[in-house]
C-alpha cells in the first residue's frame, strides 16, 4: 500500500506530508521520474547504501557466537536500542529533528515475509526500482562507530554476526543487493579468518574498513591481511564516518561542524598513511576505494602531500612517482557530492580522473544522500563519463557483469500509475 | 487558469495543501489570512519540498554585546523543509534563508469567495473556473 490518499471524485489529487512512515517508493518517486532521462546506460551500481540496523538488531545479536555477549546484549535490548554499539542515543542529531524523515526509518508497512522475503529485502527492492538500480552495495550504519569500542572482542563477535546475518539471511534473497566484508580491522589475525571463511561467499564482493578507528593502516600486522586481500582481486573500501567523541571534534558544537570534518579527517589520516608509507608500491595490484567523504578532500591532499614530500623524500623513500599520481589510480565514491561550486567541481574531477576512477554512490536511506541525478545533471560530464561514473566503473571494480537488471523507468512508472500513485 | 483547490478553511493554519492538477504538484500553505503556492519541487536536487515538514526558521540569539544565548524559533517565519535534504524556505516568499538566490518556484494563488485557486498554464482541469 503506497502514501497517497485516494481522490475523490470532486476533488484533486492529493499528496501526503512525508514522514518516517512514508513508503520509500513514495519517498523516491521523484527519483524514478529522472531515471527517464539515463534509462539507456549500461548499468546504474549505488556503490554505497546503508543498513539501519535498528529494526533489524535482534537477528544480528542472535547470530553472535560468543554466548556471554550473546546473553549480555539480548538482556540489554529494548525496541529501537542498539546494545554492545558504543554510539550515544541522545548525541543522534542526524534527522535534523525530524526534518528529514528517512534517516529515522525504516518505519514503513512491508508485506509478510513468508511471501515476499525479508523486510529489509523488501525495502532494498523498492529503493532499487524507484532509483533505477542495477545493484546496490550495502553498509552497516551503527556499526561504522565499532573501530572505537574499547572492547576488541566485540567488534570481532559483531563483524562475524553480521556477515553471517547477510550471507545466510539477505544475499541469497536478491542478486541486486551485494556487500562488503566488514573487517574488524582492530584484530588483524581475526580479519585474516573472516576474509578465509566469507570472502568468496556468493554476494560479498570486497571487503570494509570502518576509517572511524585510530589504528595506523600501514602497520606491519596488516601485511599478511592486505597480502590476502590483493590475491582475492576484491578491492579494499575505506567508509568514513562520524565520531564526535574525538578529542579534537570536542571542540566542534553543532553536528553539522563536525560531520563536515569527521568523514574527511578519517580518510584524510589513513591516505596519508598509505601514500607516505608506500603501500600502492607494496600491494600493486590491491583496488582501492574511498567512501562517503566527498570529493573536495582530495585535491586538497594531492597538493599538500606533493609539496612536502618533494621536500622530504627521506622520509618517504618508498615512494616512486608523486603522491598525487598514486591516489590517481585510486577510486572515490561520490556521495556526498560537493555541488555548490560546479568549476570547483570540475576541477577535482579532472584531477581525480574521474572519468574511470568515480563510483556513484546514493548513500541511501542517510540525511545528505545523492539520487543518480546529482550525476546526470552535471553539465561538464560526457555522456560516456556520466555512464561509467554510474556503473561502468563500478563494474570494473568490483568485478560485477554489465548486465542490466533493473526495470525500465517507464514501467516503473506505468505500475505506479496503475497502482494511483505519483 | 484558475484552479479550485479547497476551501480556505480546509487548511490549518499553519497549514498547507499538496495536490496534482494535470500533472504538476502544487503546494498550497496557509499562514493567517494569507495564502502561498509553490511548484513541489526543490531547486537542490528535485526533491518533494512542500510534502516535508513545517517549522518556524531557527535563529542565532545574539546579543548586541556580541555573545550568543544559543538558537531560538523565530516568532513571524515558518518554513516549509525539503524530506530529502533539509533545505528550508520561508514559506511567505520561497527563498531559502541563507542563499537568497536559491528558491521555490512560485505558482499564482488567490483566495475568492472563501476558496483558494491556483493559476496553471493548461485549462483543461475539471476544477477551472
Amino acid at each position: 500500500m503506497l502514501d497517497r490518499a485516494a481522490p475523490k471524485a470532486t476533488s484533486l489529487p492529493e499528496l501526503p506530508e512525508i514522514t518516517a512512515a512514508t513508503d520509500t517508493r513514495a519517498y523516491l518517486a521523484r527519483a524514478a521520474v529522472q531515471a527517464q532521462s539515463h534509462d539507456d546506460y549500461e548499468l546504474i551500481v549505488d556503490v554505497d547504501a546503508h543498513l539501519q540496523e535498528g529494526g533489524f538488531w535482534p537477528e544480528i545479536i542472535d547470530l553472535l557466537g560468543n554466548d556471554v555477549l550473546k546473553q549480555t546484549a539480548q538482556a540489554m535490548l529494548r525496541p529501537g536500542s542498539l546494545p554492545l554499539i558504543n554510539m550515544q542515543p541522545g548525541m543522534t542529531f542526524q534527522a535534523m529533528a525530524g526534518r528529514i524523515p528517512h534517516q529515522s526509518g525504516p518505519q514503513e508497512q512491508t508485506d509478510d515475509p513468508a511471501k515476499a522475503g525479508h523486510r529489509f529485502v523488501q525495502i532494498v527492492r523498492r529503493t532499487i526500482e524507484t532509483m533505477g538500480l542495477d545493484y546496490q552495495v550495502i553498509f552497516p550504519t551503527a556499526m561504522l562507530h565499532l573501530g572505537m569500542n574499547p572492547m576488541e572482542d566485540i567488534e570481532v563477535e559483531l563483524a562475524r554476526a553480521y556477515a553471517r546475518w547477510l550471507i545466510e539471511r539477505i544475499l541469497p534473497e536478491d542478486p541486486r543487493i551485494i556487500a562488503l566484508l566488514y573487517l574488524p580491522f582492530n584484530s588483524p589475525v581475526e580479519c585474516e579468518k573472516l576474509v578465509r571463511e566469507y570472502g568468496d561467499r556468493p554476494g560479498i564482493i570486497g571487503f570494509t574498513i570502518c576509517a572511524v578507528r585510530h589504528k595506523g593502516v600501514h602497520h606491519n600486522q596488516y601485511a599478511r591481511l592486505f597480502s590476502m586481500i590483493e590475491e582475492t582481486g576484491k578491492p579494499l573500501v575505506f567508509h568514513a564516518g562520524p565520531h564526535w567523541d574525538d578529542p579534537s571534534f570536542t571542540q566542534l558544537n553543532r553536528f553539522v561542524s563536525m560531520h563536515a570534518l569527521s568523514f574527511v579527517h578519517y580518510n584524510l589520516i589513513h591516505m596519508t598513511n598509505w601514500i607516505i608509507n608506500a603501500m600502492p608500491e607494496r600491494y600493486p595490484n590491491m583496488k582501492v576505494v574511498w567512501v562517503e567523504s566527498g570529493l573536495a578532500w582530495v585535491p586538497f591532499l594531492m597538493q599538500r602531500l606533493d609539496h612536502e614530500v618533494m621536500m622530504r623524500q627521506s622520509e618517504a623513500p618508498g615512494l616512486k612517482r608523486l603522491p598525487s599520481e598514486y591516489m590517481r589510480e585510486m577510486y572515490y565514491s561520490s556521495q556526498p557530492l560537493e555541488r555548490n561550486d560546479l568549476e570547483l567541481l570540475e576541477m577535482t574531477m579532472r584531477k581525480i580522473n574521474a572519468d574511470t576512477q568515480l563510483l556513484f554512490a546514493s548513500d541511501w536511506p542517510h540525511w545528505d544522500f545523492d539520487p543518480p541525478s546529482a550525476i546526470t545533471t552535471l553539465p561538464f560530464l560526457s555522456d560516456q563519463a556520466k555512464r561509467n561514473i554510474l556503473g561502468l566503473n563500478a563494474a570494473r571494480v568490483f568485478n560485477l557483469p554489465v548486465k542490466r537488471l533493473r526495470p525500465r523507468a517507464k514501467d516503473v512508472l506505468a505500475a505506479r500509475a496503475a497502482a494511483g500513485v505519483a | 487558469m484558475d484552479v479550485r483547490v479547497c476551501e480556505v478553511a480546509a487548511l490549518d493554519d499553519p497549514g498547507r495543501k499538496v495536490v496534482e492538477i494535470e500533472g504538476q504538484q502544487i503546494g498550497v500553505f496557509r499562514l493567517g489570512d494569507e495564502v502561498f503556492a509553490y511548484e513541489n519541487r526543490c531547486p537542490h536536487l528535485d526533491g518533494p519540498v512542500c510534502q516535508g515538514k513545517m517549522l518556524p526558521l531557527a535563529l542565532e540569539a545574539v546579543a548586541s554585546d556580541g555573545t550568543s544565548s544559543g538558537r531560538v524559533f523565530s516568532k513571524t517565519q515558518m518554513n516549509i523543509i525539503c524530506p530529502w535534504h533539509g533545505f528550508e524556505f520561508d514559506i511567505r516568499t520561497g527563498v531559502h534563508p541563507t542563499d537568497k538566490r536559491v528558491r521555490l518556484r512560485r505558482i499564482p494563488v488567490r483566495v475568492k469567495d472563501g476558496a483558494v485557486y491556483v493559476t496553471i498554464a493548461r485549462a483543461t482541469h475539471a476544477n477551472q473556473r
